[in-house]
């Protein structure tokens, strides 16, 4: 636990967060072309990752020396929100899948939430 | 160093893991429930990117400064570590008066917790973050107060460093409500 460690942390984090809204400046720049809906999701989803593991070594000094203990108990918690997440999203995308009735239906899961606005954001 | 703070801070830390848990609910229920609008506005129709990112950069901030303060504490100088837990205050409360304008103004315009199960989950869930936040703020006052009268000894550190561990995990749950609710909303 030292200052520069603080301050790179930091300066990682300003980075990774605002790589995400650069991205989508640039998708909007490009007139919806590149980089692609797909693509931002990804690439915001990988920024989201990269900072957790930016913020779990640098501000809260995971797998130092005196906080070894910790890192059973943080595995543990990532599996449980993986299989939580996971899970419902798997089971209710099922569900909806399964039980279409129309396309108003649809639109109310996980299916079909792209937003009308999606074309002037 | 005492041979209670290790475990103090662990029992702590084992608390902000079913923390982590219980959030992981409110994300699971917001991305089923997200297009769930019932024909009104989603979070996608009132996004301001500009404005949470301010929100996050906040955060973030502030993250760093109660993290300094940690570092001056255990340096011994009682002076900076008050005055960068003080900035991370003043960083906290900014970032909470933005989220209550953030929600008085949704409520204003008809777009509430009782619009639609979509507004429900997106309010539960930063909602939930938010007083997370107050209640670190509530938190630090304390802190800052025992540091004034007290000074830094061995209770003040163990209490200084579990409140760290707090702010810097809300700014990690931060970080996961501006990604997934935020900037998904966006495509």
């Amino acid at each position: 636990m030292t200052l520069r460690s603080y301050i790179i942390g930091y300066i990682l984090c300003v980075l990774l967060t605002v790589a995400a809204p650069a991205l989508l400046w640039l998708h909007v720049y490009n007139h919806h072309r590149f980089p692609t809906h797909l693509e931002l999701g990804i690439a915001f989803a990988i920024f989201a990752l990269i900072q957790l593991a930016v913020q779990l070594i640098f501000f809260l000094h995971v797998g130092e020396k005196d906080n070894r203990s910790n890192l059973p108990s943080l595995f543990l918690a990532l599996i449980v929100v993986c299989i939580l997440v996971g899970g419902t999203l798997w089971i209710m995308q099922n569900l909806s899948a399964n039980m279409q009735m129309d396309d108003s239906i649809n639109q109310t899961y996980i299916g079909g939430t792209i937003t009308p606005q999606a074309e002037n954001d | 160093m005492n041979a209670e703070t290790p475990k103090v801070t662990f029992g702590f830390w084992l608390y902000l893991m079913s923390d982590c848990v219980l959030f992981a609910g409110l994300f699971a229920t917001f991305a089923v429930l997200r297009g769930a609008t019932f024909g009104a506005a989603g979070v996608g129709d009132f996004l301001d990117i500009p404005f949470v990112l301010t929100e996050t950069m906040l955060l973030l901030t502030s993250s760093l400064t109660i993290g300094l303060s940690l570092l001056f504490a255990r340096a011994n100088n009682r002076l900076l570590t008050l005055a960068f837990l003080a900035a991370t205050l003043a960083l906290g409360f900014s970032f909470l008066g933005m989220e209550v304008s953030e929600f008085g103004k949704l409520i204003y315009e008809n777009n509430g917790p009782n619009a639609s199960a979509a507004l429900s989950s997106f309010f539960t869930l930063v909602g939930t973050h938010g007083l997370h936040v107050l209640f670190g703020t509530v938190w630090m006052l304390v802190v800052m107060a025992h540091v004034a009268v007290r000074g830094l000894n061995e209770s003040t550190n163990r209490k200084l460093t579990c409140l760290a561990l707090f702010w810097h995990f809300l700014d990690l749950i931060w970080i996961f409500i501006f990604t997934i609710v935020y900037l998904f909303a966006a495509l």
